[in-house]
Parts: structure tokens; C-alpha cells; sequence
């Protein structure tokens, strides 16, 4: 029994290709929706948006264990980046989304190099990325030559899709479904990779992490970096999408906890979980919101209660539990 | 197999806030040796073994390795420079399955995902650990732990290993499983420096033991000489055995 000769692959297989099969299916059959049943289509891209600035918080936060409280600040960097190089220059959403990328990356690299260097965690790396992202959103307050609290309005030119301006809501669908796709294929590519092993290594216990040999503030810059260009991601096409943005809705501290409860109801770290959270809490934000219309805020009591009885009863999310009753079915058929 | 690299310390002091926790303290690892560190409790040596490994600075002092000066290097820079060491108090990563916890160690000198795994799982062969690859690292008993422990540092390809009690907790059994592991890791190349408490395991092991006593080197030889010498007995015993044992 040499193992050598094994070859069958574990490391970064969390997923099995049964569970590959059920997601792919499901990508195909989401194909079909706009035709089917168009009325969802806005809540559905606001799933996929989420799902993919959550799985951006999911790199740092939920594999890398750094905590984010601020991941509202990648959202506007991306939102406001691209807007406003659309407006003051001309330039199509299009380049302005790798821009907005690199530069929230930038951004959150030199957050992480304040608080990784002297290995901020828990609640104190929280507590920075709070305090910066409202230094931008004060910022964008008060700065009339990006709009100022009235906040910026994207003029409208038609069906122009060079511009990633479509009149209609099918192509936002599309570009968000298959933006998901690929931040879930990235996220389970990483886990296989050293870079992966490494940040959850770091997550788990530093010293013994540096004792093999891992660089812990390097790999946390990395996973900062990939998960603020990855909801800087969102950003850009939440503001493409919406036409208008402003520094509440963008930068404000409401932007952060919507983010990151996603994946931390899914199930934190797992490459499924910030699309299974958004997939259960997306409609249910806008089913409440509007039931709850009359007082404002008052959705927020349900986000609340959500999540106490997601820690208590699921601390590994919906993906822990979804994980069990795998095991179970697995269990009865041998 | 490797040449190996030698570990010399010469003269290291540390102290903590005036408590003076080393004092000139010397040792030498030459390749392919098994070296012991003992000493009673708070003798420092785990303080040694933290400031050969990089997690703190010494005050004065000179570290090397194969002729390379360690002073100033950070732990995971020491780890590549082919040093690897466990901790008394094991530290799993508990949520990562034992596989996983050995590859972190196998990526020491490989990026290819395949070689590591590869790695890691002979080394889980090697320690006895593979029917467990899958499982979560939390739920390994504590004999278990131990070897998890060992198994990571082996994976990282070390040529010196620093071993901290990893036999601490153990049945007669299994220290007796382990002790036979660092002898076959010490037939691939690898040299050992190693504290334990349990004389029986230092005396069979090592070819050559330290004892420390309150930061002080009090004695250096071989097992036999060790275990006569009127000043270790006196550290671990007292004064009045230490006359006894010299009548």
C-alpha cells in the first residue's frame, strides 16, 4: 500500500465532482431564467453581486482569518473608480473595472501593511478596516469634485454596450452570473494551491504557520489584495448597473455588514458559502425591506436576528449543514 | 543522505525584564547527531529552542546554521534555510484535516500542489498517521497530536529538526514508537536536537546531552557521564543525592 502510487488527489478537492455537477446544472438551468420567469431578474443579479463582493470577503476574512468589518470600502473604491473615470475621462466601465481592481488592491495592501505588520487580528484589524472605510466615505462627502453627498449620477446613453450601458436587465445578469462563476472557480482553484493552504494555515495558528516555513504577513497582503479587487469587482457593476451611486450607499458601514454577513451565513471559508448566503438573504433583505417600508431601519432587526441563530445553531453556515446531510445520505447508502 | 548543515550557538544570553532566563549559553549540533537538551523545569530550555527558531531575538550571541548567521532571520526564513522545530504545547491547524496540516509543511520545498501532497503523504506513512489523513486535525487524540506535530516538521524537508517533548503524554508504547522514528529520521540525514523529560528516552537516544539549570550550561557528555555527574544530579535532586551519589 504505497501511497505514492495513489492517485487520487485530496488536497483542495473540498468540493467533490458530484457537488461540481449540481453547480454546473444549476449554471446551465440559470441560463434560462430571464425567459422563464423575469421578475426575479433584479433579485437575481443582486444575488450574484453579492455573492461575489462576499466571496471577495471571504478570501480575507473567512481563508486568510482576517476579520473585515470595512469591506464597504473595496465596494465604493470600485463603484467610484470606475464612475468617475467614466465621467471626468471618458474611459468605458469596461477598463475602468481593472483599474478599480488594482487600485482598491493598492488601497487594501497598504491597509494591510498598518495592520499585518503588527498582526492585528480579531476584532482590532475589524475596528481599522471600519475606521478606513468611513475615512473614504467622509471623504466622498466632502468632496464636491466626486459628487459630494449628492453622489454621482451616470448619464444614461442608450444600449451602448461598449460603455457596459444596456437598457435592458438581461446583460447585467449574464455578465454578474458568469462573474460568479469565475470568482467560484477562483476560490476553488486557491484552495488546492499552496497560496490557499497557506492563508488557512496562517488563519489557524501563526506560529506554528511560520515555524513550516509560511510568510504570514506576505500571504495575508496577497489574500487582502485578491479580495479587495474582487469586491471592488462588484462595485463597478453594482454602479454600471444602478446608474447612481452615493457615499451612503456605497462607502456607509450598512455596505460592510451586507457583505459580510453572505458568507458568513453560508458558511465562512468554504467556496460555496458566500453564494448560498446570498442566494437564502438577498431575497429576504428585499422581501422585508419592502413589507417594512414604513420603518426604516426595521429589516435590520431581522438581519440581527438571523444571525444569532445562524452562530448558535450553525456555526459553520448553511454550507455546515448542507455539509451534514451529504455525510448522511453517504452514510445510508454504504 | 544530505551532508547536513551544523548548528552552532556560541554564547547566547537572554533575559526577560531582569529576570536573566539564559546566560552564555553554547551548544553545537554537528550533522547526523541526535543531541539532548535537558534540564528541570524553567531551565530555559524552550527559550533556547524559541530563539534558535526565530520567534525571539537573543540579547547577545551568535546563531548559525551551515555557516549562516540566523540572528535577525524570521522563523519562516529559517524553516527554508532547512531548520524545523515542534512546540511543547502542540499546535494543530484544527480545522484543516491532517493532510493538510502535513502539506502546509510539504509546500516548504515544493509549489506544485501534486509533490507536496506526495510528500505529505509518505511522511504520514512514515509517522503512522495515514489512516487519519482525512479527518480534521481537532479531533486527533493527544498521542496523535504529538505525532501530527512531528510529521508537519518532517515535511518540510528540515536538516536539523528541534523536537520539544514530543514525548510528553505518552504510554511506554508509543514513546517507544517515537523514539525509534527519530532514529530512522536520523538514518535519512537529519540531525536532532531534542528536550525531553523522560530520562530513559534521552539516555537511549542521544549521543551527546546539555543540561541547563537556570540558564547556565552545567554540564555537557555523553549519556553515561551525564547521569553521574554530582552537579545534574544536584540541579534535579538537591544537594544532599549529589553527595550521596559521589560516595
Amino acid at each position: 500500500m504505497s501511497a505514492g502510487a495513489d492517485k487520487k488527489r485530496y488536497l483542495g478537492r473540498s468540493l467533490g465532482p458530484r457537488a461540481w455537477m449540481c453547480v454546473l446544472s444549476g449554471v446551465v438551468v440559470l441560463h434560462f431564467l430571464p425567459w422563464f420567469w423575469p421578475s426575479v431578474i433584479h433579485t437575481m443579479i443582486m444575488i450574484f453581486l453579492f455573492a461575489i463582493m462576499g466571496q471577495g470577503w471571504n478570501v480575507l476574512s473567512g481563508y486568510a482569518g482576517q476579520f473585515s468589518f470595512g469591506h464597504s470600502l473595496f465596494f465604493g473604491m470600485g463603484a467610484y473608480t470606475s464612475s468617475l473615470l467614466y465621467i471626468k475621462g471618458g474611459l468605458t466601465p469596461w477598463l475602468g473595472l481593472p483599474v478599480a481592481m488594482a487600485l482598491s488592491a493598492l488601497v487594501g495592501v497598504f491597509v494591510g501593511f498598518l495592520s499585518f505588520r503588527y498582526e492585528l487580528k480579531g476584532p482590532f484589524f475589524a475596528l481599522i478596516m471600519l475606521a478606513f472605510a468611513e475615512i473614504f466615505h467622509i471623504i466622498a462627502m466632502g468632496w464636491e469634485w466626486v459628487g459630494g453627498a449628492r453622489g454621482i449620477l451616470i448619464p444614461l446613453q442608450g444600449d451602448v454596450w461598449t460603455l457596459m450601458q444596456f437598457t435592458s436587465k438581461r446583460p447585467f445578469y449574464f455578465l454578474s452570473l458568469w462573474l460568479t462563476v469565475g470568482s467560484l472557480y477562483l476560490v476553488w482553484k486557491m484552495e488546492g494551491t499552496r497560496m490557499g493552504l497557506y492563508f488557512q494555515a496562517a488563519r489557524e495558528d501563526q506560529d506554528a504557520a511560520e515555524a513550516l516555513g509560511v510568510n504570514s504577513f506576505r500571504y495575508r497582503q496577497i489574500a487582502m489584495a485578491i479580495s479587495a479587487a474582487m469586491t471592488a469587482a462588484g462595485g463597478t457593476v453594482y454602479a454600471q448597473y444602478l446608474l447612481y451611486i452615493d457615499p451612503d450607499t456605497t462607502f456607509g458601514v450598512l455596505n460592510s455588514v451586507e457583505i459580510m454577513l453572505r458568507p458568513i451565513i453560508g458558511g465562512p471559508g468554504t467556496v460555496l458559502g458566500p453564494l448560498l448566503g446570498s442566494l437564502v438573504l438577498t431575497p429576504l433583505s428585499e422581501v422585508t425591506r419592502i413589507a417594512l417600508q414604513a420603518y426604516s431601519g426595521a429589516y435590520l432587526m431581522f438581519y440581527g436576528a438571523i444571525l444569532v441563530a445562524v452562530i448558535i445553531f450553525l456555526p459553520d453556515g448553511l454550507m455546515g449543514l448542507v455539509q451534514g446531510a451529504a455525510n448522511r445520505l453517504r452514510g445510508r447508502k454504504s | 543522505m544530505t551532508a547536513g548543515k551544523e548548528l552552532i550557538v556560541d554564547r547566547i544570553s537572554k533575559s526577560f525584564r531582569g529576570l536573566q532566563a539564559l546566560s552564555d549559553v553554547s551548544l553545537r549540533v554537528a550533522p547526523g547527531e541526535i543531541v539532548g537538551l535537558i534540564g528541570p523545569n524553567g531551565a530555559g530550555k524552550t527559550t533556547l529552542f524559541n530563539i534558535v527558531s526565530g520567534f525571539i531575538p537573543p540579547d547577545t550571541g551568535e546563531i548559525e546554521l551551515g555557516g549562516q548567521s540566523l540572528l535577525g532571520k524570521k522563523p519562516h526564513q529559517i524553516c527554508k534555510m532547512g531548520m524545523a522545530r515542534t512546540f511543547q504545547i502542540v499546535k494543530p491547524f484544527g480545522n484543516l484535516t491532517v493532510l493538510e496540516n502535513v502539506a502546509v509543511g510539504g509546500f516548504n520545498r515544493t509549489i506544485h500542489p501534486a509533490g507536496a501532497e506526495q510528500a505529505s503523504w509518505s511522511t504520514l506513512e512514515f509517522v503512522g498517521l495515514s489512516p487519519k489523513a482525512l479527518t480534521p486535525a481537532r479531533t486527533l487524540t493527544t498521542p496523535d497530536r504529538k505525532r501530527l506535530e512531528l510529521a508537519r516538521a518532517l515535511a518540510t524537508g528540515p536538516e536539523l529538526l528541534l523536537l520539544d517533548e514530543v514525548m510528553a503524554g505518552l504510554n511506554p508504547t508509543e514513546k517507544d514508537e517515537v523514539i525509534g522514528l527519530v532514529k530512522k529520521i536520523r538514518e535519512r540525514g537529519t540531525s536532532v536536537l531534542i528536550i525531553e523529560h523522560a530520562m530513559r528516552v534521552i539516555m537511549g537516544l542521544c549521543e551527546r546531552i546539555y543540561v541547563l539549570d537556570y540558564g547556565r550550561l552545567i554540564a555537557e557528555g555523553d549519556p553515561a557521564a551525564i547521569s553521574h555527574d554530582p552537579k545534574v544530579i544536584e540541579a534535579y535532586l538537591g544537594k544532599e543525592y549529589a553527595a550521596a551519589a559521589c560516595q
